[in-house]
């Protein structure tokens, strides 16, 4: 398993999670877990997923997840999740 | 498994607080390329480096890609050019001739700093060293990205002054062949006073004679955390505050040691240390100053500074030991004037002296860094300076260093601009009062009775 956080940080609109599950599921990559919350005002979203199975690059798949954001008017990163674990867990 | 709260914390740091790696330093050891020929040995050093290194910048911004944490330097680091360029090197143009091949092979590969012209003389030089010496001024003026340290003492040896009485002159002498960029020069240049062998700093890097053939080393940055952190905490006392800084410090350190495990696995280079360092840059909140303020001083420089360091200094230190399998380098806070907003503004302030720099060097973790003083100080006077700061380390068991720039052609009251990351400085007045004969005497001080453990 590959794990990859995904942060969806902006304006909240109609349809944010939609476009980017959609995108999720066309690239064979599956949401482990999923979180929102509001900081400082602006929506703020988390997901985990496997990118096992991803036939994708890395670069390419962040690249495509970026330009998806642009379209939609929120920020979307992807990160490996070993920063935030080896950050938050001992 | 993670949660919302710790994934805004960690982006956070890193799109608010300038959290970031701040260098990748590979080690190269250019032992194996020894060579009386000195076109020959210009060659395998070119070789040597570029085949090693190659994939280094690339790698770098894959990583820092994929993790989301900017990696701002990717720098190299080589044997100390004395030891290699011996046996084929005659003349002062010879050595240079070196540092140019170096600064080749660094585009080439596209770090933007290679460390490394450098001779270690804490007890004595050898011919090829005081010749690299007197080549220094010619070689930073024919290159730019090459970095040029001397080691002049430590603990165990003492301190060697005729190597201090000749970096006097060789600074200034480095202030004028670099004149016409405000002395840039000397901002390339750092003497030592037990200088680490694994250092991924500049301008002080260079790849020890103990160390593997390559190595990866990684230095963590993080002011701008450590402050957002006090700040929370305003009031408390100092348990809370102390608890709080080596958490922080602990966090960023952890990015640190997963950035250098991932390198050293990619490019098939061993890992080597994460300096745990909190190193500042001229952007705003990315300072160690304002941490000072932070704790509770009017600015950097008032009463109570060396203190506010000295715990600084420790908490880092103690948090970041549990985060990383390796520590070493120079590992603590820097406290360079030219590179950090908060020292800026506390000299401009009056409250920052050179004195009282000094003093902060006994508990920081190097010493006078990027300080710019009037062009006119006389080269006796920078040796006392350098003696002063060798000494504090000599003693104190710890690295110190002075990187300081007399810019030919002004004075006190002016400001001078290196660019970038160096930054900009307000030139700060020295002593007047003369060293001359005290420089002058010649020989090594010894080293200090506690030094004597076996």
């Amino acid at each position: 398993m590959e794990k990859t956080v995904i942060t969806v940080v902006g304006k909240d609109t109609v349809g944010i999670i939609a476009r980017v599950c959609t995108y999720l599921a066309e690239n064979s990559i599956n949401i482990l877990d999923i979180a929102q919350t509001i900081v400082q005002g602006y929506f703020n979203m988390m997901m985990i997923v496997d990118t096992g199975k991803m036939t994708k690059g890395f670069g390419e798949m962040a690249e495509e997840l970026h330009a998806l954001g642009g379209e939609i008017g929120v920020d979307i990163k992807c990160q490996r999740e070993e920063i935030f674990d080896k950050m938050h867990r001992i | 498994m993670i949660n919302i709260f710790e994934v805004v914390e960690t982006n956070e740091m890193i799109t608010r607080e300038n959290l970031d790696v701040r260098t990748i330093t590979m080690g190269i050891s250019l032992l194996d390329c020894i060579d009386s020929d000195l076109e020959i040995l210009k060659k395998k050093i070119y070789t040597k480096i570029y085949d090693a290194a190659r994939d280094l910048v690339k790698t770098g911004e894959e990583i820092a890609g994929e993790f989301g944490i900017p990696i701002v330097n990717k720098r190299i680091s080589v044997t100390p050019i004395g030891l290699i360029g011996g046996a084929a090197c005659k003349t002062i143009e010879d050595f240079a001739s070196i540092a140019e091949t170096l600064d080749e092979v660094a585009k080439a590969v596209g770090v933007n700093f290679i460390g490394g012209y450098s001779a270690l003389i804490s007890k004595g030089m050898t011919s090829a060293d005081e010749l690299l010496i007197r080549s220094i001024p010619l070689a930073l003026s024919k290159t730019e990205r090459v970095c040029s340290s001397v080691n002049l003492g430590s603990t165990r040896t003492g301190i060697n002054m005729d190597g201090v009485k000749l970096m006097g002159e060789i600074v200034r002498q480095t202030a004028e062949y670099t004149k016409e960029q405000d002395s840039l020069g000397c901002a390339k240049l750092v003497v030592f006073c037990n200088a680490p062998d694994d250092n991924p700093f500049m301008a002080g890097a260079f790849h020890g004679v103990t160390e593997a053939d390559k190595v990866i080393n990684v230095g963590v940055s993080g002011p701008g955390v450590v402050k957002n952190a006090v700040s929370k905490v305003r009031g408390e006392n100092f348990e809370v505050l102390c608890e709080t800084i080596k958490k922080t410090a602990f966090k960023v350190t952890r990015v640190g040691q997963l950035v250098a495990q991932e390198a050293s696995r990619r490019l098939g280079v061993p890992f080597g240390i994460v300096d745990l360092s909190l190193a500042p840059t001229p952007a705003i909140g990315d300072s160690v100053a304002d941490i000072l303020c932070e704790m509770g001083l009017e600015y950097a420089g008032a009463p109570g500074t060396t203190a506010a360091l000295a715990l600084l200094n420790d908490q880092v230190k103690k948090g970041g030991v549990m985060a990383s399998s390796y520590v070493g380098g120079l590992s603590g806070a820097f406290i360079p004037v030219s590179e950090d907003q908060g020292m800026i503004d506390a000299v401009e302030a009056g409250a920052l002296s050179l004195e009282k720099l000094e003093a902060m060097t006994c508990v920081c973790s190097v010493g006078l860094d990027m300080i710019a003083i009037p062009g006119e100080t006389k080269a006796s006077t920078i040796s006392g300076i350098i003696a002063d700061e060798m000494a504090i380390g000599m003693v104190n068991q710890k690295t110190t260093a002075v990187r300081i720039i007399p810019v030919i052609g002004k004075g006190v009251g002016e400001t001078v601009e290196f660019g970038g990351l160096l930054g900009y400085a307000p030139i700060m007045p020295v002593n007047a009062f003369s060293c001359e004969e005290f420089v002058s005497r010649g020989g090594r001080i010894p080293a200090p009775i506690h030094s004597f453990k076996n």
